[in-house]
């Protein structure tokens, strides 16, 4: 038998700029279709803000306590903000993964010859593009409100590029979660179960040395902390970046399990479906 | 297997999808066989859980099968799912079109993923948008289309690359007559003018009937028969012509006489009724007429029906066709089986 003279060839061989292209295409959709909804960037931005000044005002005294060793609780807050902002932003991808899917349009992407990858890579970019933007936005917030980033540039992107990291992370869980579960009850019920104990049981909003033995335990395993760490420890005037790599090193090879784990439920989906 | 060119070859699938309570699962597909020659409008016609969308799914790469191979122009769909996914076009029963982007966008995004260049991708959008009748939406949000524009979007986007095959899957399902009736010339143009092969899942007998070229009788999760429409037709010799005696004649009398005309079989008298077959009813009716009027019991009434899908469906699987009669179904006055006896009424007139 031979091929359809109808059609190029299939080519097989350049899948890396394939993988670059269907990720750039992708990405340009979803951040389009975000571009259209202006009113939802911003109003993204007013929870974070909420948790920046309400708890900033509310414990502000909190510094005060021995053994806290910041001088500005609302600089010490801000790279908790944007860890728990980069986290709850990407939870959701899956359930924006599950309408994808009722609607049709993974399965045409499927039976189309996008790369597999490429349809978890552009999740990646455009959580990235919004979970950066949000992340400076929280910054320029913090600024406002009088917080000081002796850090200077480089360790606000550490704060940004982390947040961006830990989205990856959840990002990738959630997809997963959304190809293989296929209800949005399941990915709601996961998010309120973990979103509020994964927040608080790290420094985001009290350092762990305020903390029973048995949460610090818990505390350094968890991805977030390690996020808020880097970042925190990036902002100031003689970060360790010893410390800092290892946990930003920790989060990428993380994320990089995650975005792997979301791209092989590709095959569990494709036979369900 | 023969070495004759053809669209779409599949043998002996099979597939079980486990569902959560069903012990076994749900069989979808049950060794199911086809074989599509190139050029033509191919229809899989069953009711609805027959296992035609599973079909459509397996030869369109989407999922696997348990057992089988299947092949698309020479291409196993297996082994090389990347190169089929070159060679086919897919309409899926849902719509698969983005919401969130434009007519033009998604006809664009379609074609830079089959590798077009931004101007190549470019003008075959604003090409299908042309062809398609979809100029005046092209840049307005597909969320906000009628189902009948979402449509033809989904057909357009199923075109972009030019493939050689053309997969439908209920294309016209939930649309009104008008629209339906625009789907169906294109469908006819796309196999006739570009020499597409197309392979159309329908649960509606009349759609069959009118559109494929061949057809497939699919009925859980395998082909009970195939041929072009008329061939299984013809299967079931002959037409029914049915006759409907005043009040008063002895059916005896009328069994008697019809029985001894060569051209009519199988008399069988209900009541006033009388129900015969005949190869060809229309050239039959002046001879049962007249011999019943030498008889002196002339009908009140004759009937021809020309066998219909239903009743090929009926044959092979011993049941009706009757497909779920689903909102639209019964909405849009849909060419499905219910439509039957009035044809016949209007026969009768
Ligand atoms: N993803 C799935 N998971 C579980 N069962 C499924 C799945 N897809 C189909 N089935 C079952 O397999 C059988 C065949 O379904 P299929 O969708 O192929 O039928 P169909 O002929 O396309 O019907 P319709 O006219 O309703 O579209 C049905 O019993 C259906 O419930
Ligand atoms: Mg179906």
């Amino acid at each position: 038998m031979t091929a359809a003279p109808l059609t190029a060839p299939a080519s097989r061989a350049v899948t890396v700029p394939r993988l670059a292209a269907h990720t750039w295409f992708l990405t340009g959709r979803r951040l389009h279709a975000l571009a259209r909804q202006p009113a939802v960037v911003v109003g993204n931005l007013v929870q974070p803000a909420i948790w920046l000044f309400l708890f900033g005002s509310l414990f502000r005294r909190v510094v005060d306590i021995p053994g806290f060793g910041h001088g500005s609780y609302l600089g010490y807050l801000v790279p908790g903000v944007i860890a728990m902002n980069a986290m709850n932003a990407s939870m959701w991808a899956g359930v924006a993964m599950i309408e994808e899917i009722d609607r049709g349009t993974l399965n045409r992407f499927l039976t189309s010859p996008v790369s597999r990858l490429a349809l978890m890579t552009s999740g990646v970019a455009d959580q990235a593009v919004t979970t950066g933007l949000q992340s400076v936005a929280i910054l320029l917030l913090g600024l406002l409100g009088g917080a000081h980033y002796p850090g200077g540039v480089a360790g606000c992107a550490v704060v940004v590029a982390a947040g961006v990291l830990l989205g990856t992370v959840f990002g990738g869980l959630s997809n997963a979660m959304g190809m293989m579960l296929r209800q949005r009850e399941a990915i709601i019920g996961f998010n309120v179960l973990f979103m509020l104990p994964l927040t608080f049981l790290s420094s985001a909003f009290m350092p762990t040395a305020l903390m029973p033995h048995w949460m610090r335990v818990v505390t350094a395993c968890n991805p977030l902390d390690w996020a808020v760490r880097a970042g925190r420890s990036a902002l100031t005037a003689d970060p360790d970046w010893s410390a800092i790599a290892a946990r930003g090193g920790g989060l990428l090879a993380l994320a990089v399990v995650c975005v792997a784990v979301s791209v092989a439920t590709f095959r569990y989906y494709q036979k369900s479906v | 297997m023969t070495t004759e060119p053809c669209a779409v070859r599949a043998h002996d699938l099979g597939k079980t999808y486990s569902v959560r309570g069903v012990k076994g699962g749900v069989r979808a597909l049950d060794g199911l066989d086809l074989t599509v020659g190139r050029g033509l409008v191919f229809g899989l016609l069953g009711p609805n859980g027959a296992g035609k969308s599973t079909a459509v799914k397996v030869l369109t790469t989407l999922t696997r099968p348990d057992r089988g191979t299947a092949v698309i122009e020479g291409v196993d769909v297996r082994r090389r799912p990347d190169h089929v996914r070159r060679l086919i076009g897919v309409v899926a029963q849902r719509s698969g079109s983005d919401p969130r982007a434009t007519a033009r966008e998604n006809l664009v995004l379609q074609a830079r993923m089959h590798g077009m260049g931004g101007r190549a991708a470019r003008a075959r959008a604003a090409e299908l948008l042309g062809r398609f009748d979809l100029a005046e939406v092209a840049d307005r949000l597909v969320k906000t289309f009628s189902g009948g524009t979402q449509r033809r979007l989904d057909v357009a986007l199923g075109l972009v690359h030019r493939p050689a095959v053309l997969f439908l899957d209920e294309p016209t399902t939930g649309l009104d007559p008008e629209a339906r009736a625009a789907m169906w010339s294109e469908i006819r143009r796309l196999a006739g003018d570009d020499g597409l092969t197309v392979v159309l899942t329908t649960h509606y007998l009349e759609e069959a009937d009118r559109l494929a070229q061949r057809l497939a009788i699919v009925d859980r999760g395998r082909v009970v028969a195939d041929g072009t429409p008329d061939e299984l037709k013809g299967e079931l010799r002959g037409d029914a012509v049915h006759l409907e005696l005043p009040s008063g004649t002895v059916p005896g009398e009328v069994r008697a006489v019809l029985e001894a005309l060569p051209s009519v079989r199988e008399v069988r008298v209900a009541g006033r009724g009388v129900s015969t077959r005949s190869d060809n009813g229309a050239a039959a009716v002046p001879a049962v007429l007249a011999a019943l009027e030498r008889a002196g019991t002339p009908a009140a009434s004759v009937t021809v029906a020309r066998p219909s899908l239903d009743d090929v469906f009926l044959r092979y699987t011993g049941r009706r066709y009757a497909p779920d009669t689903d909102q639209d179904d019964s909405t849009s006055s849909p060419p499905g089986p219910e439509t039957r006896p009035s044809a016949r009424q209007e026969a009768a007139r």
